[in-house]
């Protein structure tokens, strides 16, 4: 590139900036946000670093329609076909490690080496997840003893399209922990993004698109989480609503518009959640419904 | 760019009463003239050719635009329910059976079960031997005000014979169907045996005579998919309504290309100069292809925009479809209960 002409004298040269276009990811695809709108999003210290979209309830709206739609395909596939596409979205990580690494460092006020450690154990954690996808059933599932002549089979079924309110303080690993294990076992999520720092959940955007996930199995959604959050609970079409990412006021009143529509309901941990600690399998097993089997024996 | 349009499209479509320009234009509109239009196959012919030709890029541009209008709140409230009261719900499937036909129209008298106040679909669209069945349906659970409309003269394709045609008219008519949707016989229209097409409308139209009285409303479909172009299709609407047709109709609902909003324009500018013409009114049905409350809102906007409120009810403008009430009703849903309402909470069909 330094021979380039047109660079007369060949003095030091200025490069225009490239500022990134943070956009949402719904259905496979990056559209603005429906309302036109966007909000800048800072580092710790108050320096800018981007505009993020700032979703509305159509945005909402709409990422469930294509949650909807992709839950069909993805609950149908194999449970091994699900893990090595999580896993591939961990290949793909692995590959962006630089870039993710700064971008945690900007939205967590993290040193260099801090943020990296976290991005390599949010990429641990898909690989953790992935393996799961074939084993969850056997571990959760199992043959009940029935006193009559049948097989009695109990099996985790996918729950259908759940809202997830990502964690607001870890942008990346939190993000990771509590998506893996609703895609894993085959329901596609709605993903409000932390509200402060987006970033990285817009950029694992990018990675989820060139990872042969389905377009609509996960859909980002960055903007004000309540704005967001409230249709969601309130929408007939979600079956399950994580509020991780909601504080405890919020977290009570999309409670109680969940309730009205009998959703599933994760409540949040409390506030000092450790992240890099053993996620267990409670999550994953947050958002299946138990679908239990009597079949005759010797047909 | 739309007022520079209208100035040079209306000329064509408005049909003044005495054009200057008389070659394109078509005949005075004065009902003598255009008894003389169906005096003789030449006459038709030389009528329906000496139509204005459709200017294809100004049409799409027209449908496209009217479709952008925003209908928000009190506005889409009225314009759904306006829409549920003009739906022929309709199942016309090889599989249908006696069962299907009753839960139908049990679903079209009450069509949200847990919401009393959405209004009564206008018809039930079924094959003639269903006919009987959807009737006894509706009047058994209160529905004796919505229509029963049967498909007739060997829909869909039309190949049969007149004899066969008015037969399956006859009957349907018999069994009770208050309309009568028939197709026209394409191949003769498309080789230009427009004497033909017209010959059997009316007889068919006659056929809709009830024994005690009164007729059958007839709708005549014309399959735009199958026509090719917008002239065929201006022809097709003019033909028929001199005919002596009640309503026109986009398709049948059973090929690749069903109502567009280009095509149902066209169609609606034609009843328009029709009635400028002659002083009577036609009404207009796109079928096939309606699926979601925003796209019949459009079609609300095109009648609003290019006939009026003449047009904005029931008796003269009707969709044909049966997916798109669900999406209705859950559009209707979400308007009383503020919150998004989903596929669980309507009927399969």
């Amino acid at each position: 590139m330094s021979e380039q002409s047109g660079n007369p004298g060949g003095a030091a040269r200025t490069r225009l900036g490239v500022a990134k276009t943070y956009k949402l990811f719904v259905g496979g695809k990056f559209p603005r946000s429906e309302s036109g709108r966007v909000y800048e999003v800072t580092d710790t210290r108050g320096n800018w670093l981007a505009n993020a979209p700032l979703g509305s309830r159509k945005d909402a709206r709409d990422a469930v329609v294509a949650a909807r739609k992709a839950f069909g395909p993805w609950s149908g596939a194999t449970a091994y076909n699900r893990g090595q596409i999580l896993y591939r979205i961990a290949e793909m990580l692995e590959g962006r490690r630089e870039q993710f690494t700064a971008e945690v460092a900007a939205a967590e006020g993290l040193s260099k080496a801090k943020a990296a450690a976290r991005v390599d154990a949010a990429i641990d954690r898909w690989v953790w997840y992935a393996g799961w996808s074939d084993k969850i059933t056997q571990v959760a599932g199992g043959a009940n003893p029935v006193a009559g002549p049948y097989f009695n089979l109990s099996t985790p079924e996918p729950t259908g399209v759940v809202a997830v309110l990502a964690p607001q303080e870890s942008s990346l690993l939190g993000l990771v922990s509590v998506l893996a294990p609703v895609i894993v076992g085959g329901n596609t999520a709605v993903v409000v993004a932390s509200e402060r720092a987006p970033l990285p959940a817009l950029s694992l955007a990018e990675v989820l698109a060139t990872s042969d996930l389905p377009g609509g199995v996960v859909n980002v959604l960055s903007g004000r989480t309540a704005e967001i959050a409230a249709p969601l609970a309130a929408h007939s079409d979600v079956n399950a609503i994580d509020l991780a990412g909601a504080d405890a006021d919020l977290a009570k009143e999309l409670e109680t518009a969940a309730a009205d529509n009998l959703k599933r309901v994760l409540r949040p941990a409390d506030a000092t959640s450790d992240w890099s600690a053993d996620p267990g399998v409670k999550r994953m097993l947050a958002f299946t419904e138990t679908k239990t089997v009597w079949h005759p024996v010797g047909v | 760019m739309t007022v520079c349009y209208a100035r040079r499209y209306a000329p064509l479509v408005t049909m003044p009463a005495s054009s200057p320009t008389a070659p394109a234009a078509p005949p005075p509109a004065a009902p003598p003239a255009l008894a003389d239009a169906t005096a003789s196959d030449a006459a038709l012919r030389r009528f329906l050719h000496g139509l204005p030709g459709v200017d294809a890029v100004g049409l799409e541009a027209r449908a496209a635009q009217l479709g952008t209008r925003s209908i928000k709140t009190t506005a889409k409230a009225y314009a759904i329910d306006l829409a549920i009261s003009m739906i022929d719900l309709t199942t016309l499937e090889g599989s249908d059976t006696p069962g299907k036909v009753r839960a139908l129209c049990a679903k079209g008298v009450n069509p949200d079960p847990t919401d009393r106040t959405v209004p009564k679909v206008a018809a039930i669209c079924v094959y003639p031997d269903m006919v009987a069945t959807a009737r006894q349906a509706l009047d058994a659970c209160g529905g004796q005000d919505v229509k029963v409309a049967s498909v007739a003269t060997a829909f869909p394709s039309g190949r049969a014979e007149l004899g066969v045609k008015l037969a399956d008219t006859r009957d349907a008519v018999a069994a009770g169907a208050d309309e009568i949707d028939m197709v026209i016989d394409r191949g003769a229209f498309l080789s230009g045996r427009y004497m033909k097409v017209f010959e059997e409308i009316r007889a068919v139209k006659q056929a809709c005579a009830r024994a005690g009285g009164g007729d059958a409303h007839l709708k005549v479909i014309f399959e735009n998919g199958e026509l090719s172009t917008y002239d065929n299709i201006r022809r097709a609407s003019w033909l028929a309504m001199l005919a002596g047709a009640d309503v026109i109709k986009t398709s049948t609902g059973k090929v690749a290309v069903n109502a567009t909003p280009a095509n149902t324009l066209l169609m609606l500018e034609a009843v328009r100069d029709f009635r400028a013409a002659t002083g009577t009114q036609i009404g207009v049905k796109p079928a096939g292809g309606i699926r979601t409350a925003k796209d019949s809102i459009k079609y609300l906007v095109m009648v609003n925009e290019v006939l009026g409120d003449d047009w904005l009810h029931p008796d003269w403008f009707r969709f044909g479809a049966s997916s798109l009430l669900n999406d209705l009703l859950m559009q209707r849903q979400k308007l009383t209960t503020g919150r998004y309402s989903g596929p669980d909470y309507v009927t399969v069909d």
